[in-house]
């Protein structure tokens, strides 16, 4: 395959990694940070937690491989993108970390100030990690000042600079998205008063979280060249107005099928901003000459080639047996569940 | 410090932080597989009982060899933006393929082993456990198809400034690659069994379920003395790959300052770099350096001499980690062979004193692990590439002492407090012993 070609493809995978990652992360960022919201006792936090249990990691496995795959494909942006961000990537290190043990430890130790320590890095952790992903990628949205000086791209901005009022709008609408998510993740996964406290908050959280996506997308007119792309090829619209259209069906729905709905929101959220970005992984808000892209900064057509052939043959067995996990554990937990010694929980 | 320093610094600390977790994980899923195939086999309840036990000291110490292990991915680009830069099109590959391949496999299936029990067929369950095995293992291959491209690079040219991979077959079937996996797993296999020896010496001594901890203890001898075995075979095929493609690091390996055929290896010597020479020098074996290195007594060994003083690296601390390493090496292999050999003979549970001496040698293998990563990256230097790119040259340019004081100080503190919690929760519920069934 033609190299442009080839990299066309990455940047479409790289977009989908990311998405996939929000969509499955995203609802146990957000049934983690509702803890304190859904949950009246132990049990009901224990509940929650064993929802997420079988599935978290495998979840979190799609960011060491959406982060892989950016080394892998387009390692100039790699370099610079961790070097460049490297104190808030190193926030968002440490609350992956603490969240991750968190999980583990919380119920090793028969104490109420142990267990309430673990809850708050769960809730604090599954937050701010949200909030995070989401200035983060305001950040990409938007552009970031990178410069060229002799023939090398220098980055000319600074941690505070990244706090910019669009890079914040974007984390709290990760954050109320994320949420929603994982609100309606727990009233799939759990009965009786939790069930309806969960019904309760995604019915809430709905309108303020349109609310921000609505302003997100205005903000965006006016602050990024996001809509560039979409004003020359009109039709990618029905992306933006699919994904609008998946949160509000979602936030009238009940069970399984708004859940779903909610991970087609969420994966065509990822693609509304990845069309706009396109062909930019990383714009330069100095000169659009500056932008790292997925055709300046890649791997050689050999090695993206057999990146292609890993992907092909492995992504697909990933997802299956995935989807299986799911399936064998698709039935809600139940307090008893928890408090029989005779199956593993957390 | 520079930023140099002390990214270096923060990366030995981190992955060496890493590998206080990753060995046994390694390890004792095999034996953990291992138990709940004789379950399913023989359906005696004291292999459930088992697997269930050792299984839940698995799990606590997963959880921290998982997370610390994104740190490393993140490290590259965050700290060694120019290494990443240079190398990426051929050190990338494998760390993406490693997540695609096998993290998946073993984050998935975890979770399929750790709730399943109940939802899955024993057969079912079994698989899951294995795929957590296969996947671990696996992984470790891929990681170490990466770093034995640092230390041997194959399979590349040098274009646009940089390093492309031209012969994906020559970079994950490189001969360094497979040593340097077998060498590290194998590592990691004796680390799980003197853990899984010495807590079960720990119960043996307090009297405490004899049968379940004599039945533990054989599985650990029986893999442990293998995973020795095998592990100093291994070592010593890396030996002569070290000599012919890192012939630096192997003179400082063995302290060796002049080129010289039939080379003698001294057990103990104190290397003076200053001076170029060694203070002192204690039995000598003639002519064994050189057989180590290319498995012919008379064979010519280059001495650091043939290169420049900043081309050689620390000689002390790869010498005498490299010491160390095969000291303990050679002790796991008598240790697991007396064990195997008490056990035969039916009165390991009266032998308090090897008893006591199986519980003391629980740190060693993680010592010698660590020993052996020392002899690996410091004997490199100064290369982060062996012959290609300099480590001095690999660090981030923008990057400010101060963010990486920031980091260093964030992972210690961090870190620290992770390690004691899961040291405290090994240690509490390696004696809290099994739970009947």
């Amino acid at each position: 395959m033609e190299l442009s070609t080839l990299q066309i493809i990455w940047f479409a995978l790289w977009g989908l990694l990311w998405a996939v990652y929000f969509m499955l992360d995203g609802f146990d960022f957000g049934a983690g940070m509702l803890m304190p919201v859904l949950a009246q006792s132990d049990t009901d936090r224990r509940v929650i937690i064993n929802t997420l249990g079988p599935v978290w990691d495998g979840n979190e496995v799609w960011l060491i491989t959406a982060g892989g795959a950016t080394f892998a494909a387009f390692p100039t942006t790699y370099a610079y993108m961790f070097s460049w961000l490297y104190l808030p990537l190193l926030a968002i290190l440490f609350c992956l970390i603490f969240r991750g043990v968190a999980f583990e430890f919380r119920g090793k130790k028969d104490s109420d100030g142990w267990r309430k320590a673990w809850d708050t890095a769960i809730i604090l952790c599954s937050f701010l990690a949200s909030l995070l992903f989401g200035v983060a990628f305001g950040n990409i949205f938007r552009g970031i000042p990178i410069n060229m000086v002799n023939g090398e791209f220098v980055y000319e901005g600074n941690f505070f600079l990244l706090l910019n009022p669009y890079a914040l709008l974007t984390g709290i609408m990760f954050v109320l998205i994320f949420a929603f998510h994982g609100a309606l993740w727990v009233s799939c996964k759990t009965t009786d008063a939790l069930q309806k406290r969960a019904e309760a908050t995604y019915k809430k959280l709905f309108i303020p979280m349109l609310a921000v996506i609505v302003l997100f997308l205005v903000y965006t007119w006016f602050e990024t060249d996001l809509f560039a792309n979409y004003m020359a090829f009109p039709a990618w619209f029905a992306v933006v107005v699919l994904c609008a259209a998946s949160f509000i069906a979602a936030g009238f729905m009940k069970g399984a099928k708004a859940f779903l709905l909610s991970c087609l929101g969420i994966v065509l959220t990822v693609f509304t901003g990845i069309i706009g970005l396109f062909p930019n992984l990383i714009p330069s808000n100095i000169a659009p000459e500056f932008s790292l892209t997925a055709f300046n900064t890649s791997s050689s057509q050999y090695t993206l080639t057999i990146m292609t052939v890993v992907v092909l043959i492995f992504v697909p067995i990933v997802i299956a047996y995935q989807i299986w996990t799911y399936y064998l554990f698709r039935h809600p937990v139940r307090p008893e569940d928890v408090a029989d010694p005779d199956v593993e929980t957390y | 410090m520079d930023a140099i320093a002390l990214s270096r610094l923060q990366f030995a600390l981190t992955a060496g932080f890493h590998w206080l977790f990753v060995p046994l994980t390694l390890g004792l899923i095999i034996l953990v597989a291992f138990m709940e195939t004789m379950y399913v086999r023989t359906g005696d309840r004291v292999y459930l009982n088992m697997t269930k036990f050792w299984g839940k000291l698995f799990l606590i110490n997963f959880a921290v060899g998982v997370v610390t292990g994104i740190t490393l991915e993140f490290q590259f680009g965050m700290n060694w933006a120019e290494y990443s830069k240079y190398v990426g099109d051929i050190f990338g590959a494998p760390l993406a393929i490693e997540a695609t391949v096998a993290f998946f496999l073993e984050s998935t299936f975890l979770g399929i082993w750790i709730f399943g029990w109940k939802k899955i067929s024993k057969k079912a369950h079994l698989f899951a456990v294995w795929m957590v095995a296969l996947g671990s293992n696996l992984s470790a291959l891929w990681i170490l198809i990466a770093n034995a491209w640092m230390q041997h690079p194959v399979g590349y040219i040098l274009k646009d400034g940089r390093a492309e991979m031209v012969d994906f077959g020559a970079l994950i079937f490189s001969s360094h690659a497979w040593a340097k996996f077998f060498h590290a797993v194998s590592s990691g296999w004796v680390v799980a069994s003197f853990f899984v020896m010495g807590v079960s010496a720990y119960h043996l001594l307090k009297k405490n379920e004899t049968e379940f901890f004599k039945k533990s203890l054989k599985f650990g001898a029986v893999f442990g003395l293998a995973a020795s075995l095998f592990l100093a075979l291994i070592g010593d095929t890396s030996g002569v790959q070290v000599a012919k493609t890192q012939p630096s690091k192997f003179a400082a390996m063995e302290s060796l300052w002049e080129t010289q055929s039939g080379a003698p290896e001294y057990i103990l010597a104190i290397p003076d770099s200053k001076n170029e020479r060694n203070t002192i020098e204690i039995l000598p074996i003639p002519k064994l350096a050189s057989f180590l290195a290319f498995h012919d007594w008379n064979a010519e060994v280059k001495g650091l001499k043939e290169f420049a003083p900043d081309m050689r690296p620390p000689v002390g601390l790869t010498f005498f980690s490299f010491r160390a390493m095969v000291g303990l090496g050679t002790y796991f292999i008598l240790v697991t062979a007396l064990a195997l050999f008490f056990i035969r003979k039916g009165n390991i549970q009266d032998k308090s004193w090897f008893l006591k001496v199986l519980l003391f040698s629980i740190p060693l293998p993680y010592i010698a692990g660590e020993l052996g990563w020392i002899v690996a990256e410091v004997g490199r230097q100064p290369w982060i590439v062996y012959g290609l790119m300099k480590t001095a040259d690999a660090v981030s340019k923008n990057l400010s002492s101060a963010h990486v004081v920031l980091s260093l100080v964030g992972f210690v503190a961090f870190y620290g407090l992770l390690g004691i919690i899961d040291f405290m929760l090994l240690i509490k519920y390696s004696k809290k012993g099994p739970e009947k069934a």
